[in-house]
């Protein structure tokens, strides 16, 4: 075959070529009616590697979170109907927290489409709100294409997932065209913003050089364009206190002097403080959700908001920015540093002085503390610590919704961004399980915990199968509270403690159920044994290992802001409030 | 405020239900829309009017252009437009007021472009507080069907949406 005569290949071959050639390693996914001629194209080759998971969502999260960690779209192959409909809810996940995915969903033969064929689902209806954008393939030859641009919508500009959508006729094994993949793929409609307004860096650098209590606010922005060490640079040049997003976390070094904790309804005290009681704040790459402001009409009253992201939909949108700059949080971070270095105006430092003075009060008087002499039992935020410690604050840790999501937000500190995988946005229980393999298996030689709490670990409990089919030695943390914890939190406060249908009654036995799927189960009971059999578990360096912790079920997590305050209104104890 | 939206879009299935659905899934409303290709067959332009604060018209023109397959989107009402609207309407004409009928579409510069012995058709350009005025004024008969396609608008003097 020469160069200038291109391969003839089917559309299935076409699209997991060019799957390969994008660079993708590993597409998830399940198989069905509507992808068979995809699935023999996979077995046909080698470049890409199929894994098979147990549940359509499952995919979802594992492709989703080799996103998180890399940055790089990850894959999933789903047939028609019920397989695209089970991927919904891992989509959504995607959406909310503007992660790449790639998502290829099979459809019944065009001539089918529209006459309510078996398995047939209006995916591009029932995908629109929650992807970034979706294609439906119209002729076999597009195929090349549509994969490009997928990915290349996907990974630029504020990146998102991406559903295509194929036509079991447009895979068929005997109609074959000249495969090119496409070098040009620039879209007239779509152009991502490269670059920030000089003149409003200029002007945020100005505002930030003349601010006496200054914070940086900074989001998931940050860890998806790679921009946290710019953003720890300049924050390390202005000297002042950094706070994280859920999103964030990792972006700014957890274990630093500035860093004052995540913020926001289940925030630090000092970092709920500090944003309150700012002069100017920088917010680069987060979006103001609004379990981040509380109130936003009593929302950090005297500051003065530069607002960074790159999407200019996200700025003004809850809370108005007086300096707003659209573009991209490396390359304006990069200008601003320059700007700061250069610029013959200096932060006050006395004011500053000042500044770190009250923040290091906050600290003192509630900075992240919890009771250990009220229960005998196990509190789940020193489990938390002890896996930080034990893994030397290192591992990438993924975790589920509920209580146990928090403490592990509050307690793991990250000091390295693309390790704190969450869903944030959408708050899916059942993530915790499928991203921690997503993980494992691109990492497989780093340590990568799931911290996640009983209820959470049923949603996708089938995945363990998964895991001994690949081998995949993650670390499941069950902070087994016996309760849907964070909803009895709410009736505690809200309802007077009626714990409607938040008791996970019946749970099963998680050691005997690791043990049945070939993994290694551990139960730790009390307090005397954590350390140890923490070691355990971590020493079984390729296994998986299913660590039961039965904690303290009365445990709420606090601080929590006060419904409808500000964003320094806080609940610090189930006693005290600010 | 009464805000008219121009979208220039891609002529691809699919992306005026992505219009649409953003307007429904935001919770913004919809008074009127209208869309058609443009002289370049690949594109269409699409028209709304829709009625809310600057805040949230902003929000409107950042989502609309996010959308992958908008090109471009301008707000006319910031600056000087022409606005028209085309409507159809079919009124009983019998008796005393089918003279009536005929004097009213006179003033308003309507066109009768369907007769039969008991009603008239009347089309109308303008804009649409123009054919409002006309639905009120022509209340004298009784009126059996009205359409109104929408509104276009188009920028005054240089301005232009295009590519
Ligand atoms: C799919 C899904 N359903 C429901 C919820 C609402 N929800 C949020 S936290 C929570 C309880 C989680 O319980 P568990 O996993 O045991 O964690 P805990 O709060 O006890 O640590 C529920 C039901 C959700 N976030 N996701
Ligand atoms: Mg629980």
């Amino acid at each position: 075959m020469t160069a200038n005569t291109p391969e003839m290949l089917s559309g299935g071959e076409m699209l997991i070529r060019a799957i390969a050639e994008h660079g993708t390693e590993y597409v998830y996914g399940y198989p069905g009616g509507a992808v068979l001629h995809i699935y023999d194209a996979i077995h046909k080759q080698d470049k890409v590697k199929h894994v098979l998971v147990r549940h359509e969502q499952a995919a979802t999260h594992m492709a989703d979170a080799y996103a998180r960690a890399t940055g790089k779209a990850g894959v999933v192959l789903v047939t028609s109907g019920p397989g695209a409909t089970n991927a919904v809810t891992g989509i959504a996940t995607a959406f909310m927290d503007s992660i790449p995915m790639v998502v290829i969903t099979g459809q019944v033969m065009s001539h089918l489409i529209g006459e309510d064929a078996f398995q047939e689902t209006d995916m591009m209806g029932i995908s629109r709100p929650i992807v970034k954008h979706n294609m439906s393939v119209r002729r076999a030859e597009d195929i090349p294409m549509a994969v490009a641009r997928a990915f290349y919508i996907a990974e630029s500009g504020r990146p998102g997932p991406v559903v295509v959508d194929i036509p079991k006729d447009m895979t068929a094994p005997n109609e074959k065209f000249p495969y090119v993949f496409p070098k040009d793929v620039s879209m007239r409609s779509y152009n991502p913003v490269q670059k920030g307004h000089t003149g409003q860096i200029k002007k945020a650098a100005k505002a930030l050089l003349a601010a006496r209590r200054p914070i940086i606010y900074a989001g998931g922005g940050v860890i998806s364009d790679h921009a946290s060490e710019e953003l720890t640079k300049l924050a390390r040049t202005l000297g002042c206190p950094v706070t994280n997003t859920l999103m964030g976390l990792g972006a700014f070094p957890g274990t630093d002097k500035q860093f004052v904790g995540m913020l926001g309804m289940h925030g630090s005290y000092e970092a709920n403080q500090t944003m309150h009681n700012a002069d100017v704040i920088l917010a680069v790459g987060a979006r103001f959700d609004d379990r981040v402001t509380n109130n936003v009409k009593k929302f950090c009253p005297n500051a003065t908001i530069v607002h960074i992201d790159i999407d200019p939909a996200s700025i003004s949108k809850t809370v108005s920015a007086h300096i707003p700059i659209v573009g991209p949080c490396k390359s304006v971070l990069t200008e601003m540093i320059e700007i700061v270095e250069k610029s013959a105006s200096k932060i006050d430092q006395e004011a500053l002085a000042l500044w770190w003075k009250q923040i290091d009060e906050w600290r003192q008087k509630h900075g992240g503390r919890y009771r250990k002499d009220d229960s005998e039992k196990l509190k789940p935020q020193q489990v938390i610590e002890a896996a930080w410690r034990q893994t030397k604050g290192d591992a990438f840790v993924t975790s589920d919704v509920g209580q146990h999501q928090m403490f592990a937000a509050q307690y793991y500190k990250f000091n390295k961004p693309n390790r704190w995988i969450n869903s944030g946005g959408l708050g899916t229980m059942g993530f915790g399980l499928p991203a921690a393999m997503g993980v494992k298996l691109n990492f497989p030689e780093e340590e990568v915990i799931c911290v996640t709490g009983e209820g959470s670990i049923q949603m996708n409990i089938q995945e363990l199968s998964t895991c001994s089919q690949y081998g995949l030695g993650v670390k499941i943390l069950n902070l087994n509270n016996g309760y849907l914890g964070m909803v009895k939190q709410w009736q505690d406060m809200n309802y007077e403690s009626r714990y409607s249908q938040s008791y996970m009654d019946s749970l099963p036995d998680f050691i005997a159920l690791a043990e049945a799927y070939g993994h290694i189960g551990i139960r730790i009971t009390k307090p005397e044994e954590l350390e140890e059999k923490l070691a355990e578990a971590f020493s079984y360096k390729d296994r998986l290992v299913f660590i039961d912790v039965l904690v303290e079920p009365k445990e709420h997590v606090y601080p929590m802001q006060v419904p409808m305050g500000a964003m320094n209104d806080m609940f610090l104890s189930k006693t005290e409030r600010t | 405020m009464r805000r008219i939206i121009s979208v220039l879009m891609e002529n691809e299935a699919g992306a005026l239900a992505r219009v649409t659905g953003l307007f429904a899934q935001r919770g913004y409303n919809i008074e009127s829309l209208s869309v058609a290709p443009t002289d370049d067959q690949t594109l269409s332009r699409l028209t709304l009017t829709t009625i809310g604060e600057d805040r949230v018209i902003e929000q409107i023109t950042k989502q609309l252009n996010k959308l992958v397959e908008v090109v471009k989107v301008i707000d006319l009402t910031e600056g000087n437009h022409i606005e028209r609207e085309i409507m159809m309407i079919k009124v009983r004409a019998t008796g005393a007021t089918r003279e009536e009928v005929k004097r009213t579409a006179d003033i308003f510069r309507g066109q009768i472009i369907d007769v039969t012995p008991s009603t008239y058709t009347i089309q109308l350009t303008g804009t649409g507080d123009k054919l409002t005025a006309f639905i009120e004024a022509i209340s004298i008969a009784t009126i059996m069907e009205v359409v109104r396609s929408g509104v276009s608008g188009i920028a005054r003097g240089e301005k232009t949406l295009a590519l």
